[in-house]
C-alpha cells in the first residue's frame, strides 16, 4: 500500500474538519468501549489470561525460529506446503504464481491485513485476476477503491447514507426504486451479490489469526462466515500471515481467544473459530485440494532484536485504536498506510521506516488507555516515546522542536537561571494578562491559542510557593 | 539462499542465538510436550448438568435457538416441528454420517432428506456436533467424510444435532476430546467452533445476523446422559 504516513498533519486537520467521517467515528466511540469493559468484567479470570497470553508470546518469539520450524513440518506431514517470504515482494509474487499456476480468473478473499500491506489486490489485478473482498467492510472500501481505516471494521469511517450511495451506483442489476436505506436491506444486498463471486472462485486468500505449531494449522477469527465460505469452496486456500502469528500449542491458543474477541467487539468468543490444517482428506466431500502459507517477514525478523519486539505480540484486536482520543478525532486514513491508531503509531516506523511515519508516535497524548486495554500488554506510550527519540537522533524532527528543546535542555542545566527567567516571564505575562485574564493570542503558542484562550499567570510561580512553604515549614 | 533459510538466519541473529542451542530446544520440545493450560475459567468447570445448562444459556445468548429432546428417535419430530414453526421448507441436507440417516426419518414423510455436502440450492442442512462448549455456547464441529464442512456455511439455516454427553466446560476440554479421538498433534482439515448465527456489524456498528454464513443456528440437544470433562468421554 502506498503511505501517506508523512504527511500525517496534513491528513489530520482535513479530517477533523469531515463532519461526514465526525459522524461514523462517534459509533467507535459509542461502541467499542462500553461492549469490551461489559465483557472483561464479565469474565473474572480476564486480568489473569491477559497476562497469560502476554506470556505465551513472549515466550514464542524468544524461539520462535524453533517453533516456526516445527510449524512447517506439520504444515507439511498435512499435505500443506510453506511460502518464505522475507518481503512484500516476494509474497505478491509467491500468491501469484500459485493463482497463475491453476489458471485462476477470480480469487476471493477473506479480511487479512498481511493482504493490504502488501497490497496484494493492485497486484493480482495488474495481472489480469480479479480478487473480490467478502468481509462486509472490506467489499464496501474495495467497491470505494478506498484502503480499510480500522483493522477490524475496515468501513467504520463511513455512514450507511454513503454506502448506500456505492451499492446504488455499483448494482446496476436491481431495481433502481429498491429500498435500500436500512442496513438490513444492505447486508442482504451484499450477501445476494457476493454468494456469486463464492461459487465462481477458483483460489480462495484468507489472513491468519494465529498459526499452531503443534499441528501446522492457521486459525481465522470471524463474525461472518465469509472466510470459512472463501477457503472451502475453490480448489485452493492460500493463507497470507506474517511470522509472528505462531502460538505453540491448541492449549495456548485457547487462552488467547479468550481475551481477543472479548478485546475487539466486546463479544465472549467470536461467531466463527475456524482451525484449518491441511489439504482435503482422502473421503472429505468438499474443501480446496491445495494448502499454502505464504509466511511474510517484512522487518518483523529485525524487529525481534530489540525493544520493538514487544510489538509483535500483538494480535491485531483494535482495542488501542477502539480506546484512542486521537483515532477518536481523525479516524484511521489519516495515519497514511496500513495499521492506524496506536500500534500503528509504533509498528508502521519498524516497517517502512521512521523518515515515512515518524510523525505518527508523535500523535499520542501519552493517555495511556492504549496500553490499559493491550490484551498483550503492549506498553506502547514507551514505544512511542522510542520512536520519538529516533526521530530526534536523525535530525528528523522539524527545527522548532530541535531548538525549542535545545534551548530549553541549555535552561534545564542551569536551574538558577531557569527560576529567575521563569519567574520573570510569569510575573510579565501576569502583568500584561491581568485585565482580561487570559491570552486570545501569544507569540510561540499559536498551536494553542488557535484552539483556546492561554490563562493569564496570577501571583507567583510553583517554584516560588514550594519554597515559601519549604521555609515555613521549616520556623 | 532460499527464503526460509535467510528468514530463519534473521530470526537467529536477531534472537542472538546459534541454530544448535540445545536448551532453547528442550525448551520448545518441553512447552509443546506438556501442552500446558493457562487460566481457566471457573464457568467451565461445573458439574456436567449445570455444564450443560450453561451451554443452552450461552448459546442461546448468542442468538442460536435450542430444543431438547429425550430420545434419539424425537430428533426428526424436532426438526420438522422447527421448520413449520419457521415458514421453512421440509428439505433438509444432512451430513452423511450414519448416527444422522439412521434417524427414523421415514416416520415424517412429509419431510424430505437428502445426504452430502452442501451445495447453493441447500436452504436448510444438518450436522452432527463433535463436542460443544458451555463457558460461551460454542459448538465444535470436525470435517471428515461423514461431516462435509459446506453444511456448516452455505445454508440459510443450519441444524446441528447435540448430545449431552458431547458437552465439556472449556475449549481445552474439547481440544482434548480432539487429541483422544485423533492423536496428539494431529486435527482434522477443518475444525470449526460456531458461537450462534453469522452476523456482522460492519454498518455503522449496528449487529444484523446472517451476513454471509446462516441466518438461522438451530441446535436440537439429545439428553444421553452426563457429559464430563475427561477425554474418554466422547459421546
Amino acid at each position: 500500500m502506498h503511505s501517506t504516513a508523512h504527511s500525517f498533519k496534513d491528513n489530520a486537520k482535513a479530517a477533523v474538519a469531515d463532519p461526514q467521517l465526525k459522524r461514523a467515528l462517534g459509533h467507535v466511540k459509542s461502541g467499542f468501549i462500553g461492549k469490551r469493559a461489559k465483557a472483561a468484567a464479565r469474565l473474572p479470570e480476564f486480568e489473569a489470561l491477559r497476562d497469560a497470553a502476554r506470556d505465551i508470546k513472549t515466550h514464542t518469539l524468544e524461539h520462535l525460529d524453533l517453533y516456526l520450524e516445527r510449524y512447517e513440518e506439520n504444515v507439511q506431514a498435512a499435505g500443506g506446503q510453506v511460502h518464505w517470504c522475507a518481503s512484500a515482494d516476494d509474497a505478491r509474487a509467491a500468491v501469484l504464481d500459485i493463482c497463475q499456476r491453476v489458471g485462476a480468473k477470480t480469487v476471493t478473499k477473506g479480511k487479512s491485513m498481511i493482504s493490504e500491506e502488501i497490497a496484494l489486490n493492485d497486484h493480482l489485478e495488474a495481472n489480469g485476476i480479479t480478487p473480490v473482498e467478502t468481509d462486509l467492510g472490506e467489499y464496501i472500501i474495495q467497491l470505494r477503491h478506498e484502503p480499510p481505516s480500522h483493522i477490524i471494521a475496515p468501513a467504520v469511517h463511513l455512514t450507511k447514507d454513503l454506502i448506500e450511495a456505492d451499492f446504488r451506483a455499483e448494482h446496476t442489476q436491481f431495481p433502481a426504486e429498491r429500498q435500500l436505506s436500512e442496513p438490513r436491506q444492505l447486508v442482504d444486498e451484499a450477501r445476494q451479490v457476493l454468494r456469486e463471486g463464492f461459487l465462481k472462485a477458483d483460489v480462495g486468500i484468507t489472513g491468519a489469526n494465529f498459526l499452531v505449531a503443534e499441528t501446522g494449522s492457521s486459525v481465522i477469527v470471524t463474525n461472518e462466515g465469509n472466510g470459512d465460505l472463501t477457503q472451502v469452496l475453490p480448489k485452493v486456500h492460500i493463507v497470507v500471515a506474517s511470522l509472528e502469528k505462531v502460538v505453540p500449542t491448541l492449549e495456548d491458543l485457547s487462552t488467547i481467544l479468550r481475551v481477543l474477541a472479548r478485546s475487539a467487539t466486546g463479544q465472549e468468543f467470536s461467531t466463527y473459530t475456524t482451525v484449518s490444517t491441511g489439504p482435503k482428506r482422502p473421503g472429505d466431500l468438499d474443501g480446496p485440494e491445495e494448502y499454502h502459507v505464504v509466511l511474510l517477514d517484512n522487518g518483523r525478523s529485525q524487529m525481534l532484536a530489540g525493544e520493538l519486539r514487544e510489538v509483535l505480540r500483538c494480535i491485531r484486536c483494535g482495542a488501542c485504536m477502539n480506546h484512542c482520543p486521537v483515532y477518536h478525532a481523525i479516524g484511521g486514513h489519516a495515519y497514511g498506510w496500513v495499521y492506524p491508531g496506536p500500534i500503528g503509531s509504533v509498528l508502521t516506523p519498524a516497517l517502512i521506516g521512521v523518515e515515512e511515519a515518524g510523525n505518527l508516535p508523535n500523535a499520542s497524548t501519552f493517555c495511556g488507555r492504549c496500553e490499559s486495554v493491550c490484551p498483550m500488554r503492549i506498553p506502547l506510550p514507551k514505544l512511542m516515546r522510542h520512536w520519538r527519540e529516533r526521530e530526534f537522533e536523525r535530525n528528523l524532527s522539524p527545527a522548532a522542536v530541535r531548538y525549542g528543546l535545545a534551548a530549553w535542555a541549555f535552561l534545564a542545566r542551569r536551574p538558577a537561571l531557569y527560576h529567575w527567567l521563569i519567574g520573570l516571564e510569569m510575573r510579565v505575562l501576569g502583568a500584561i494578562g491581568r485585565r482580561k485574564g487570559r491570552f486570545a493570542r501569544l507569540p510561540f503558542a499559536g498551536g494553542w491559542t488557535r484552539h483556546r484562550d492561554f490563562p493569564a499567570p496570577q501571583g507567583k510561580t510553583f517554584q516560588a510557593l514550594w519554597a515559601e512553604r519549604q521555609a515555613g515549614r521549616g520556623r | 539462499m532460499s527464503g526460509r533459510e535467510a528468514i530463519l538466519g534473521a530470526v537467529r541473529r536477531s534472537l542472538k542465538r546459534q541454530p544448535e542451542d540445545a536448551a532453547a530446544r528442550a525448551a520448545v520440545e518441553a512447552r509443546l510436550g506438556a501442552r500446558q493450560r493457562g487460566p481457566i475459567p471457573a464457568r467451565a468447570q461445573l458439574e456436567p448438568g449445570a455444564q450443560v445448562d450453561l451451554f443452552q444459556t450461552m448459546a442461546e445468548e448468542h442468538a442460536a435457538t435450542l430444543t431438547r429432546v429425550a430420545r434419539a428417535e424425537d430428533v426428526p419430530g424436532a426438526i420438522a416441528e422447527y421448520l413449520s414453526g419457521h415458514n421453512l421448507p421440509q428439505r433438509l441436507r444432512a451430513a452423511p454420517d450414519p448416527a444422522l440417516e439412521n434417524l427414523p426419518w421415514d416416520r415424517h414423510p412429509l419431510l424430505n432428506v437428502a445426504h452430502g455436502r452442501a451445495s447453493a440450492s441447500d436452504e436448510v442442512s444438518l450436522s452432527g456436533a463433535f463436542a460443544a462448549v458451555a463457558e460461551t455456547g460454542t459448538l465444535m464441529l470436525l470435517s471428515g467424510e461423514r461431516a462435509p464442512t459446506t453444511l456448516n456455511f452455505l445454508p440459510d439455516t443450519h441444524i446441528v444435532m447435540l448430545k449431552t454427553s458431547q458437552v465439556v466446560g472449556s475449549y481445552e476440554d474439547a481440544w482434548a476430546r480432539v487429541r483422544a479421538e485423533f492423536g496428539n498433534g494431529k486435527l482434522p482439515r477443518t475444525a470449526n467452533f460456531i458461537t450462534g448465527p453469522s452476523r456482522t456489524a460492519d454498518i455503522e456498528q449496528t449487529i444484523q445476523l446472517g451476513a454471509h454464513g446462516p441466518r438461522r443456528l438451530h441446535i436440537v440437544l439429545l439428553d444421553d446422559g452426563p457429559g464430563g470433562n475427561g477425554p474418554g468421554n466422547a459421546g
